[in-house]
């Protein structure tokens, strides 16, 4: 399957690809000549040229054959050179559509999807499993033509040189045969096995250097030295059965083929005194049967390596295909912004489990609420009490099924917007949101190619201005990759700069001002109504919060508490309504966040 | 990590030369531990070698005595040396499978002894190696730089041995058989030997290129995977594939660079050997067409047809190990980079020893004095400039400041992750570097922003740190706080197994059982840093009458976010820039208009 897949990488190649193979396998046959002349000098120049007393035929003989000889070998080398040549070109370009395809794929997939798959889990298919194939198919073009031809080619001038002599080697074939088969598959099984031990010992190392200060505070060095030599002597055991099967399969494929070897000596010695064949066929004999036995081994080799290569590429197919079982994104509908003053944003009756039909409680449960064009919503809750995926919900990060309610925007099914066009609409900034290696401007920027001045525009407005002032390249500040040299304040004003600078319609901030010192982010929200304000479309605002103070002014406020709307008002209205709201309210007034 | 991969790069060739010969040497220090089963191994395969190179000798007498042809077979001949070689190849299989057994063995020890040498070191590093070496650097040290090590020496080391012994014997037995036929290899081995080292010159920068942009490629993909929500939310994905598409290209290209230079290498090889074969046969041919011709033939000339195809088979084996030869020498060569990167990390300093006269710290009553401190993490950036602290048996001192201000670093000084420049610290009057490190921490216990749990039973990261707990105990203490009824509701209870990707648990939850291990510990000093940050208010609400419970007693050390958590604080101290600004109670600190007053009051507008 995985295998028929990649094929379908190699088809466009494959003028490229049948050229270098009809070149690898010239140069293959001219490499198969050469012992055929060193029979042919042994058995007749040199014996005719002594029975007719001949010195001069034979040696004239000898250069002639000795130099054809040569001709052969010179251009083995270049043909093959050639031929190596191209099926690197190939694999390249095939590795590189590959890798591109699973890219753009991984970037395609829901986030059910990548939940699923992991990110370490994509990673590892996007750089060894890549890599594997790219490998094999560079290897398969080249052994993979190379080894059979000398497998097929020594076996067929064998046959053609003592049809007999060529069956008594032959036989030993499946035993070799088997003896990969079986060693390979117990071998592999075994391989897994110490990979697993691997990946125990190298979780408690990762534990233990990330807890490092808790192990040092209790005294527990000696104890995570016995759990991890536990792990150790474990993979051991597991690296030595695995190591052990492994090289007993080199010792017995010697004994197979020396033996054929051998049987082809005495067989040989029966027919040269049968008067069947001529001694010097018998060296000849020898030279091709270790080209055989050679080939014999690329031939386990090249099975070895498809087997790898055709797991890799399963993986890499496994999510090309989830990507593409997707819906197609329809890119070009209009999006009818009606400017009614109706509700803007309606969620109604949603119910919604991360989980889908597998059972396990509701993530969000008959969720309702509304809010109007230019308002603001604040959310409230627990930790898991379901905000995220409120949001989450509404990006259509995750798909909302069809039975389980509504959520509308601008009076549209938001299912029916292209998810692109739907979050063209909005601007988020999430707690420990994404910033990556490069200056602040571009992480302000993220790739949507923004004037300098709205770039300006929008860290002023997110408070992060002064900051990136004081620095000494302002915004060509290079940020490191996850954002390590700034503090968790500095973070998030870049984030909300990032969420605010492409003037959304909607504006998000999940958690985003929790690092913020009351007196910035109480600037911030000022800002922010200011802009709304400021004429233009009004932003819509959603404010997921721990902290009252962030939420107190919105215009609606949802109380959430394990995924059920306990709560629905404005600050006044549920300090009246809503215990839990009135509990949070108390226990945060006086308790500011001073950091 | 990188920074020292720099400086190497500084070094000069030869200082490069006599570190990597310090290297080897350290690592025959290792395999000097099995002495006698490397000397048993080299045994083995002496013998395993030799056997099985006098075996196309024998064919060659066999082939002499089928020559005769045609009714003439001298078959008692063929008969015994054809009985012979069955023997010598079995044998020498046997005698293969138990080198690699004993090889397997040995490279299993050392590598064992290598990764636990290494883990008893990293428990032995201060801190400050953690905070400024990546987790990843560091796992990869102990897994991969670990296994290219062991696997180099199951098998180069042996390769080697075999070699040579092939090298040397193949051309014995070719010289044995006709020393002018030999001259072929004098030729030849030399041009294959300048081929493969200028070869691998010109083509080992380029593999290095290779690895280099996969690198950056993986880099990118890694901080791209991470951030795929982000990206889908700004509709980005083009841009970032297009981006992907130039670290992708750049991949290629390296790959494609290195494999087109290196390309060249085995049909080469193969070339070199033709070539020689070309030569032997021209040349065997001629001497063996005289040895029939002429009989005056100078003896050293004479050759007979079974000593053509001897030779010719040993000419194939002469040429294997140096084929070989600079795949060998590059595995070697990363070996010794693995090697050396193990051995820098077995030689960071560890922790200073205790002191000698140092004393262990028992009936800890927690009264902690800091007079005058000075620290900063270099040289050139001083973090705390003189601060003065009393925290009195029992009470409670809360640190508030904004981030970066050095509130986590007085923590850092109080457990001796770090040692302070300059000043006293006491700990129940004592200098702490008068008390042993280990008892010093143990009188403390903490929760932490950061929390921490690793993979086991809940109920064993609940007794981590407290020996001897008792079921009752932790039921007690994960009541405390507040966690024990998530808990009951797990498939196994306390006995539920917490990893990755088994049972879900939110970072609050996390937070709740570093709780509970806190309250189980008798320690008389509690730290909260930044503790219920990651617990949303409500949640934290219940826990604070916990934390109260967790408090009585103790002395505590607080550093929160909230002010709710400190406003009961016996003092507070409030750090601004490494310097405390002002202190106080929570009222006294307001009347005083301050700082903290200002902070306070933000909330209210």
């Amino acid at each position: 399957m995985a295998l028929k897949r990649l094929f379908g990488y190699l088809r466009p190649f494959g003028k490229r690809m049948s050229v270098g193979l009809v070149i690898k396998i010239m140069g293959t046959l001219v490499e198969l000549a050469l012992p055929y002349i060193l029979s042919i000098i042994l058995d007749e120049a040199v014996p005719a040229a002594a029975a007719a007393g001949d010195t001069k035929a034979g040696i004239r003989g000898i250069i002639f054959w000795s130099c054809m000889m040569l001709v052969c070998t010179v251009s083995a080398l270049i043909l093959n050179i050639i031929a190596n040549r191209m099926a690197s070109g190939v694999a390249k370009d095939a590795a590189r559509n590959i890798r591109h395809d699973l890219f753009d794929s991984t970037m395609r997939l829901s986030c059910n999807q990548v939940d699923e798959f992991t990110v370490p889990s994509l990673e590892s298919r996007l750089t060894s499993d890549t890599y594997n194939v790219h490998h094999v198919i560079g290897m398969i073009q080249r052994l993979g033509v190379r080894a059979p031809i000398l497998l097929i080619g020594g076996i067929a001038i064998t046959l053609s040189l003592d049809a007999t002599l060529a069956l008594v080697m032959l036989a030993v074939l499946p035993f070799i045969s088997l003896t990969v088969y079986i060693v390979s598959k117990r071998g592999v099984k075994l391989y897994r096995s110490s990979q697993r031990a691997g990946d125990e010992m190298v979780r408690i190392v990762r534990e233990d250097v990330q807890g490092i200060r808790v192990i040092k505070a209790l005294s527990r060095k000696y104890y995570e030295r016995k759990r991890y030599a536990a792990s150790v002597d474990k993979l051991v055991g597991a690296e030595t059965r695995a190591s052990l099967t492994m090289s007993i399969s080199n010792p017995l494929m010697n004994i197979f083929l020396n033996l054929g070897l051998v049987a082809v000596l005495f067989v040989g010695a029966l027919r040269v005194d049968g008067g069947e064949c001529a001694p010097g066929k018998i060296i000849a004999f020898i030279q091709y049967f270790t080209l055989i036995s050679n080939a014999m081994l690329f031939v386990t080799r090249i099975f070895m390596m498809c087997t790898k290569g055709s797991a890799s590429m399963n993986r890499i197919c496994e999510v090309i295909d989830a990507a593409n079982a997707q819906p197609a994104q329809v890119e070009d509908q209009p999006s009818d912004i009606t400017s009614g003053d109706g509700d803007y944003l309606t969620f109604d009756g949603v119910d919604f489990s991360y989980f889908g039909d597998k059972g396990g409680a509701l993530n969000l449960s008959d969720v309702s609420f509304s809010l109007r064009r230019g308002g603001t919503l604040g959310i409230i809750g627990a930790t898991g009490s379901g905000k995220t995926t409120v949001l989450s919900l509404l990006m259509r990060f995750y798909e909302l099924p069809t039975n389980c309610g509504r959520i509308l925007l601008d009076g549209r099914d938001i299912r029916e917007i292209p998810p692109r066009q739907l979050r063209r609409r909005v601007g988020i900034a999430m707690q420990n949101d994404f910033l990556y290696a490069g200056t602040i401007e571009e992480n302000i920027d993220f790739g949507r190619g923004l004037s300098h001045e709205e770039i300006v525009r929008a860290a002023e407005i997110a408070q992060a201005a002064d900051f990136i002032g004081a620095l000494a390249d302002g915004y060509d500040h290079k940020i490191t990759a996850k954002g390590t040299n700034l503090s968790g304040g500095q973070k998030q004003r870049l984030l909300i700069a990032r969420a605010v600078a492409g003037r959304p319609e909607i504006l998000i901030l999940d958690d985003a001002s929790s690092a913020l010192d009351y007196r910035t982010d109480a600037a911030l929200r000022a800002r922010l109504r200011e802009l709304s304000g400021e004429g233009g479309t009004p932003i819509t605002s959603i404010v997921v919060a721990q902290r009252i103070s962030s939420v107190q002014y919105a215009d609606l406020i949802l109380v959430l508490d394990g995924g059920k709307i306990i709560g629905s008002g404005t600050h006044e209205e549920l300090l009246e309504s809503c215990d839990v709201y009135r509990e949070i309210s108390e226990s945060q007034m006086g308790g500011a966040i001073l950091d | 990590m990188t920074k020292r991969k720099n400086m190497a790069e500084n070094t000069s060739p030869a200082e490069k030369k006599t570190s990597r010969r310090r290297v080897l040497w350290r690592v025959c220090g290792y395999i000097f531990e099995h002495k006698w089963l490397m000397l048993t191994a080299f045994a083995v395969m002496l013998v395993a070698n030799l056997i099985a190179l006098v075996a196309p000798y024998y064919s060659g007498l066999v082939i002499n005595a089928i020559e005769p042809g045609r009714g003439s077979v001298d078959f008692e001949t063929v008969g015994y040396y054809c009985t012979l070689l069955v023997v010598i190849y079995v044998v020498s299989a046997a005698f293969t499978y138990l080198l690699s057994f004993i090889m397997v063995r040995i490279s299993q020890r050392i590598g064992a002894r290598m990764r636990r040498q290494v883990f008893d070191h990293l428990t032995n590093l201060p801190v400050s190696y953690f905070d400024s070496h990546q987790t990843g650097d560091i796992i990869s040290h102990i897994s991969y730089d670990i296994d290219t090590v062991n696997a180099s020496l199951s098998n180069d080391l042996l390769q080697i041995a075999t070699s040579v012994i092939t090298v040397v014997g193949s051309l014995a037995m070719m010289l044995s058989i006709s020393p002018i036929l030999s001259l072929v290899f004098a030729v030849t081995v030399p041009i294959s030997l300048v081929f493969a080292k200028y070869r691998t010159q010109k083509v080992r920068p380029m593999f290095r290129k290779r690895s280099k942009k996969l690198g950056e490629l993986n880099g990118y993909a890694e901080e791209m995977l991470s951030g795929q929500r982000t990206i889908k939310a700004y509709s980005i994905e083009n841009i970032i594939v297009d981006r992907f598409d130039g670290h992708n290209e750049d991949a290629c290209d390296a790959y494609y660079r290195a494999d087109y230079h290196g390309s060249v290498i085995g049909p080469t090889m193969i070339f070199i050997n033709n070539l020689s074969l070309t030569l032997i046969t021209a040349l065997g041919g001629l001497f063996y067409l005289f040895s029939i011709t002429d009989p005056n033939l100078p003896l050293i000339l004479v050759i007979d047809l079974g000593m053509v195809s001897a030779f010719v088979q040993y000419s194939r084996k002469f040429f294997g190990p140096i084929n070989e030869f600079a795949n060998i020498l590059s595995e070697i060569q990363s070996a010794t980079s693995a090697a050396e990167r193990v051995f820098a990390l077995l030689d960071e300093p560890t922790e200073p020893a205790d002191r000698g006269d140092a004393v262990v710290l028992s009936d800890a009553e927690g009264d902690i004095k800091m007079e005058d401190v000075r620290f900063g993490y270099t040289e050139t950036k001083e973090i705390l400039h003189g601060v003065n602290i009393h925290a009195e048996r029992g009470k409670t001192i809360a640190i508030v400041g904004p981030t970066g201000s050095g509130k986590t670093t007085v923590i850092n000084l109080l457990m001796r992750f770090y040692d302070h420049d300059s000043g006293k610290i006491m700990f129940d009057g004592k200098e702490l570097s008068s008390l042993t490190r280990d008892s010093l921490r143990s009188a403390y216990t903490m929760v932490l922003q950061d929390t921490w749990l690793f993979c086991g039973t809940v109920f064993d990261n609940i007794t981590y740190g407290t020996d001897g707990a008792t079921k009752e105990d932790v039921i007690r203490a994960a009541k405390a706080a507040r966690i024990h009824d998530f808990i009951m509701t797990l498939p196994e209870g306390y006995n539920t197994v917490l990893s990755d990707d088994g049972v879900n648990i939110s970072k609050g939850q996390k937070q709740l059982i570093t709780i509970a291990r806190a309250m189980l510990s008798r320690a008389p000093v509690l730290i909260l840093d930044e503790a219920t940050s990651n617990v949303d208010s409500r949640t934290e609400k219940l826990i604070q009458d916990a934390l109260y419970a967790l408090m009585e007693g103790r002395t505590c050390i607080v550093i929160a976010h909230r002010l709710s958590t400190i406003q009961n604080a016996d003092r507070i101290l409030v750090v601004r820039d490494g310097c405390i600004e002002e202190q106080g109670t929570h009222n006294e600190l307001l009347d005083k208009g301050g700082f903290y007053a200002s902070l306070y009051n933000a909330q209210f507008k």
